[in-house]
């Protein structure tokens, strides 16, 4: 049987300007006013579109990128500098060298995959939060990375769509 | 094939990048957490994410126009009970106005030093940080607004919080449920005093140094004292919850609910003293404690 690996298209080159933009986005979803269930339940959208691009373009998307946003996030959220860019750090860091191997799967085979490294990211936020004194969060504030995977095929879809080959009709 | 040949590929590995850039954060976290070294740079950022941070108000000032639309409908009833409330309140501002002045006399008389005053400046709750844990919010008043860090924040119920951290435009509040939080307070039924700080939990506050045999019920109002000249006296603060006596220990476990909607309301009112507290006597010990400290308090305040 062969694999549907085979049958995915090859995608065109992702443009840097839709790379920020699209960190940009994440970054305003990130800041969004929101309150009770649904603040516990929102992902980490920078963490995920970092994440997407780290698997699907590891050469466009350094761990510098990962850094500034990080350290905007920290900013905007008043956490510790470089609590967030740590983390960004470390997911980046998974996407780069799992990426050949979570590409042969679709999106949603993949979901679970990207639920442990979400997952690592905010044990690392954790970590670092109680290191630095004053911080010991409940179980259920590792909801978001449950969300997140269960976003990310919607997520990947969506960032997918400007790298879609475009079929020429006059091609032949 | 399908892979990139690995000589394709510049620069150092994943894993020297990660280890570079983990020091570099980790290197920041020391510096931030420990000198609070970066406020000036935090502005910076603050400054650039500003515009971004109006952006995603945006949704929510259209759902409350919305919301506004809806509630025109109610309106005429909603004017009828205000002027009832108005007229209430009116004769007891007629009382206060007369007290006051009463007071003002009888302080002269015994030669005391006059009451604060207090300004306030309405602000709204701009952001909520991204982790509930954090308890941090963010408010649309920063410096060009007069605000200064060390500032009280309340509701129409009771204290929130305080300024920590002013932006020109913004400004950060720590509320009183954050674990390095303090606030002096007394139980406004018998005056004794204390200091009450947040558990780090949701809605919880703990009265931590009180002896087992305190005169304190289940249900006492807490208020705050005004000791230490950075909260006004008399702000409701909490209401006792639970009380466990635990005669193996030197202090009771106090556990309190705080008053205001500390997550619940999007207005605040940033209070600021305008008149300034006068000096401590000479003979005042040296103080300690109830202040919470204008930088990061929470990382410096292990209890």
């Amino acid at each position: 049987m062969p694999h549907d690996y085979f049958n995915q298209e090859l995608p065109l080159e992702a443009k840097r300007s839709f790379i920020f933009l699209s960190l940009l986005l994440a970054l305003l979803f990130n800041l969004l006013p929101l309150q009770g269930i649904m603040l516990l339940l929102r992902p980490d959208f920078v963490a995920i579109t970092l994440l997407y691009w780290s698997i699907h373009y590891p050469q466009r998307i350094g761990m510098s990128l990962a850094f500034i946003a990080g350290l905007a996030m920290d900013v905007s959220n008043s956490s510790m500098l470089g609590q967030h860019a740590l983390a960004y750090c470390v997911i980046t860091f998974f996407g780069m060298i799992l990426h050949r191997r979570l590409r042969l799967f679709n999106s949603f085979q993949q979901a679970p995959q990207i639920f442990w490294i979400l997952l690592i990211t905010q044990f690392a936020i954790f970590l670092t939060g109680l290191l630095g004194g004053s911080y010991f969060p409940t179980w259920y504030y590792f909801f978001p990375s449950v969300t997140g995977a269960l976003l990310w095929p919607v997520i990947s879809f969506l960032l997918g769509i400007p790298q879609k080959p475009k079929s020429d009709p006059n091609e032949l | 094939m399908e892979t990139v040949p690995q000589f394709f590929r510049a620069g150092p590995s994943p894993q020297v990048r990660l280890f570079f850039f983990a020091l570099l954060s980790i290197l920041l976290m020391v510096m931030d957490a420990r000198f609070s070294s970066f406020s000036g740079m935090r502005q910076t950022v603050g400054m650039i994410l500003y515009p971004l941070q109006r952006l995603a108000y945006i949704p929510a000032t259209l759902f409350d126009q919305a919301e506004e639309l809806i509630n025109d409908f109610h309106l005429t009833k909603e004017i009828a009970n205000l002027r009832q409330q108005y007229f209430l309140n009116q004769q007891k501002l007629f009382r206060l106005q007369i007290l006051e002045e009463e007071n003002a006399q009888l302080r002269k008389l015994l030669g005391a030093a006059q009451q604060a005053e207090i300004k306030a400046i309405m602000a709204e709750i701009l952001y909520v940080p991204r982790d509930p844990f954090n308890r941090k919010v963010t408010l649309n008043k920063g410096s060009s607004s007069e605000i200064k860090a060390g500032q009280v924040v309340v509701d129409d119920q009771g204290v929130i919080g305080q300024i920590t951290q002013v932006h020109p435009f913004l400004s950060e509040v720590t509320l009183i449920t954050d674990k390095g939080h303090s606030v002096p307070v007394q139980v406004a039924r018998n005056g004794l005093r204390s200091i009450i700080s947040g558990a780090g939990k949701n809605n919880e506050l703990e009265l931590r140094y009180l002896s087992v045999n305190a005169d304190i019920e289940k249900d006492d109002l807490l208020v705050t004292s005004g000791i230490g000249g950075l909260y006004p006296p008399g702000l409701p603060v909490a209401r006792v919850e639970n009380i466990e006596h635990d005669p193996s220990r030197d202090f009771a476990v106090i556990i309190c609910t705080p008053i205001a909607g500390v997550n619940r309301n999007r207005q605040v009112l940033i209070l600021s003293l305008s008149t300034p507290i006068p000096e401590h006597p000479e003979e005042a010990p040296p103080e300690e404690g109830p202040k919470h400290t204008t930088q990061q308090g929470r990382r410096n305040r292990a209890p």
